[in-house]
């Protein structure tokens, strides 16, 4: 959650300094819930991460490094430089890299446990990652019942942080609570205060406990509120003053460290101690990933089969920069 | 014994899953029912558990085979008309089209599209989705036209490493027929010369070879000899064969079923023209459907898309040229 979150800061800071293309997506607010995802998952366990979950990809297993690799345009990085951002993963090991279409990876995680299931692999799970705007998609709806047909062991996570975008919740749905959409599949639903971390490790614990048990699809629904832009283009300027000072403008981080302090676990040094090993282990990530090689467009392969064979040559040519 | 074009199919599939246990067919009405064409039938019965119904969700049914594909598996989806791959359209061009070439790991997934015209079927059931599916890299667009083609290039399909969208016609699917299926077949990727001759060159797919075929024929009758060059893949497309055809004939008519806008008749005549345009006599041609939906009405609708009719008005005027 630490960790998560001082890697998602020095990702906004070498944004600002120029030094990543495209866009910086950050988790600020969300780490709690994200976290509890990535540590309820077990190794061979499926994970199809969205836009501001960092803490869980960690959680999950991913490496700094990668994360940072990504960004920066390693080609030592899973994506080597061919997409970007939080469109990272390896999918060999049960780890999605979204696509920026929400609701989409909801059935290919279906299909990844109907692939479990015709292998005889059994007691995994899989989960995904929303917000509430993604619920309004077609894909949502189609993924859901999809995965409550089949019965399969999916969790799906929805971070209600209250704008899509800058678009706020009364614009994007009009019933009385997410969680309701539970019952009109047929499925298990939770909902839970997300800026609070004990209730999110318990409650997505309990939703992956009991997919790994066989009760089929959960859906869970955290309330909370993004306590950041978009993306770091984004001031988010829109978000009401009233949400911001409400409980659920909490940082969920402050409230899990304030937690362990009242319960006596840590003394405040300790977590000094935490900060400062977590803000060199994300130097040192970001460090390691600079010094490597970024895509060279001529050496590049411009061929997007697997299949070698079938590639055409036509309009594939990228001609070689002329000799001055 | 005489095999249909929908048999061809329906045989194909039934060899992949006996082929290899990672096959399995998903798909509305896939299962007991046999497929809205029966292009499934029995197959449920005789594969338990591996040809499965879906509900109504053609992004879901892409978007579940591209994570099927990923875990190893080589799934087969109906999407029983071509027209309502358009609702899956955003994870077979988003996600399945750009995945190898995002994360190394192949997408291996067999995409039957029910296409082309039949009469009656109007607006939602008669289309032909090739081209659009063909202007994404990472997509192979196949587009048999025999009965022999659609038995083993739905075979290759499932065997190839990358998603394949299969356009199986449906006006084919009971007016074909052939003797045996074949052992031994041309890969996908090589156009075929479906008829020899030295005067034009029409370059064709699915059911308009064998309107081409017909106006050959016709022609032949007349003493024009026209090569009919049967594209079998629109993607990847064949310049060389369609070239040395052009070269042979130096005269070019591209005809194709689906809209005329941006299409494969028009990839094929960049083609030309840009790589051999000293080959030609006089300028390349097409013909496509008419630019609206596709009617309903069978008086509108054999005039709207190409036929052996309207290919013979556009041969000769080419011929005049």
């Amino acid at each position: 959650m630490l960790l998560g979150r001082i890697l998602d800061e020095k990702f906004a800071s070498l944004y600002r300094a120029g030094k990543i293309h495209g866009g910086v997506f950050i988790g600020r607010g969300q780490e709690a819930l994200s976290v509890a995802v990535g540590q309820s998952l077990r190794k061979g366990d499926i994970f199809a991460p969205l836009i501001r979950d960092q803490a869980g990809r960690l959680a999950f297993g991913e490496s700094a490094v990668d994360a940072a690799r990504t960004y920066l345009g390693s080609v030592l990085g899973p994506m080597r430089g061919r997409d970007g951002n939080v469109h990272r993963g390896r999918p060999k090991e049960g780890y999605l890299p979204m696509i920026s279409h929400l609701g989409a990876m909801i059935p290919v995680v279906n299909g990844m446990l109907l692939a479990r299931r015709f292998k005889g692999v059994t007691g995994v799970v899989g989960a995904t990652c929303l917000g509430e705007g993604g619920t309004s998609t077609g894909a949502f709806h189609e993924g859901l019942n999809q995965a409550a047909v089949e019965k399969l062991p999916l969790v799906l996570i929805v971070a209600n942080n209250q704008y899509a975008y800058s678009t706020p919740s009364a614009r994007q749905f009009a019933c009385r609570s997410l969680v309701d959409r539970a019952a009109g599949y047929g499925v298990e639903g939770h909902s839970l205060d997300g800026t609070d971390l004990t209730a999110c490790l318990e409650t997505v614990g309990e939703a992956v406990a009991n997919a790994r048990a066989g009760r089929g699809p959960q859906l869970v629904v955290a309330r909370l509120l993004r306590l950041c832009g978009h993306g770091e283009h984004d001031d988010a300027g829109y978000v009401d003053l009233k949400l911001k000072q409400s409980t659920m403008g909490r940082d969920c981080l402050k409230v899990a460290e304030e937690y362990l302090l009242q319960q006596n676990w840590v003394e405040r040094e300790t977590l000094v101690v935490w900060r400062n090993e977590a803000t060199q282990k994300v130097e040192e990530a970001v460090a390691k990933a600079q010094r490597e090689p970024t895509p060279d467009p001529y050496k590049e392969n411009w061929c997007a089969l697997a299949s070698r064979h079938l590639v055409e040559g036509h309009g594939a040519d990228t001609p070689e920069p002329e000799d001055t | 014994m005489s095999i249909t074009y929908l048999e061809a199919i329906r045989l194909a599939q039934q060899r992949a899953l006996a082929d290899d246990p990672r096959v399995f067919i998903y798909g509305q009405d896939v299962g007991a029912f046999g497929g809205a064409f029966k292009a499934t039938k029995n197959l449920a019965q005789e594969f338990p558990g591996r040809v499965i119904d879906a509900p109504i969700s053609e992004d879901a049914i892409v978007g579940a085979a591209i994570g099927a594909a990923i875990e190893g598996m080589r799934p087969i989806i109906e999407m029983q008309f071509a027209d309502f791959s358009t609702v899956g359209f955003n994870q077979i061009i988003n996600h399945a089209a750009a995945f190898h070439w995002r994360t190394q790991v192949p997408c291996p997934i067999t995409i039957r599209l029910p296409s082309g015209g039949t009469s009656g079927s109007g607006p939602f059931h008669s289309q032909s989705m090739e081209a659009i599916y063909a202007h994404y890299p990472g997509l192979i667009v196949m587009t048999p036209a025999t009965v022999e083609d659609a038995y083993s290039m739905l075979l290759e399909a499932v065997a190839i490493d990358d998603p394949v969208i299969f356009c199986e016609h449906k006006y084919l699917y009971y007016h074909l027929k052939a003797d045996q299926l074949p052992t031994e077949a041309m890969p996908t990727g090589k156009a075929r010369i479906a008829r020899s001759g030295r005067d034009m060159t029409i370059v064709a797919y699915s059911a308009m070879v064998h309107e081409a075929l017909a106006v050959a024929d016709e022609l032949a009758a007349e003493g024009t000899e026209i090569e009919v060059v049967d594209l079998r893949s629109v993607k990847p497309l064949d310049t060389d064969t369609v070239m040395a055809s052009v070269a042979r004939t130096g005269r070019l008519l591209c005809v194709g079923e689906a809209f005329p806008w941006g299409g494969v008749t028009a990839e094929v005549i960049a083609r030309v023209a840009s790589e051999g345009f000293d080959l030609l006599d006089a300028p390349p041609q097409r013909l496509n459907a008419k630019d609206t939906p596709v009617p309903y009405h069978p008086n509108l609708w054999t005039v709207h898309r190409p036929t052996a009719r309207s290919i013979a008005v556009a041969a000769r005027k080419l011929l005049r040229q």
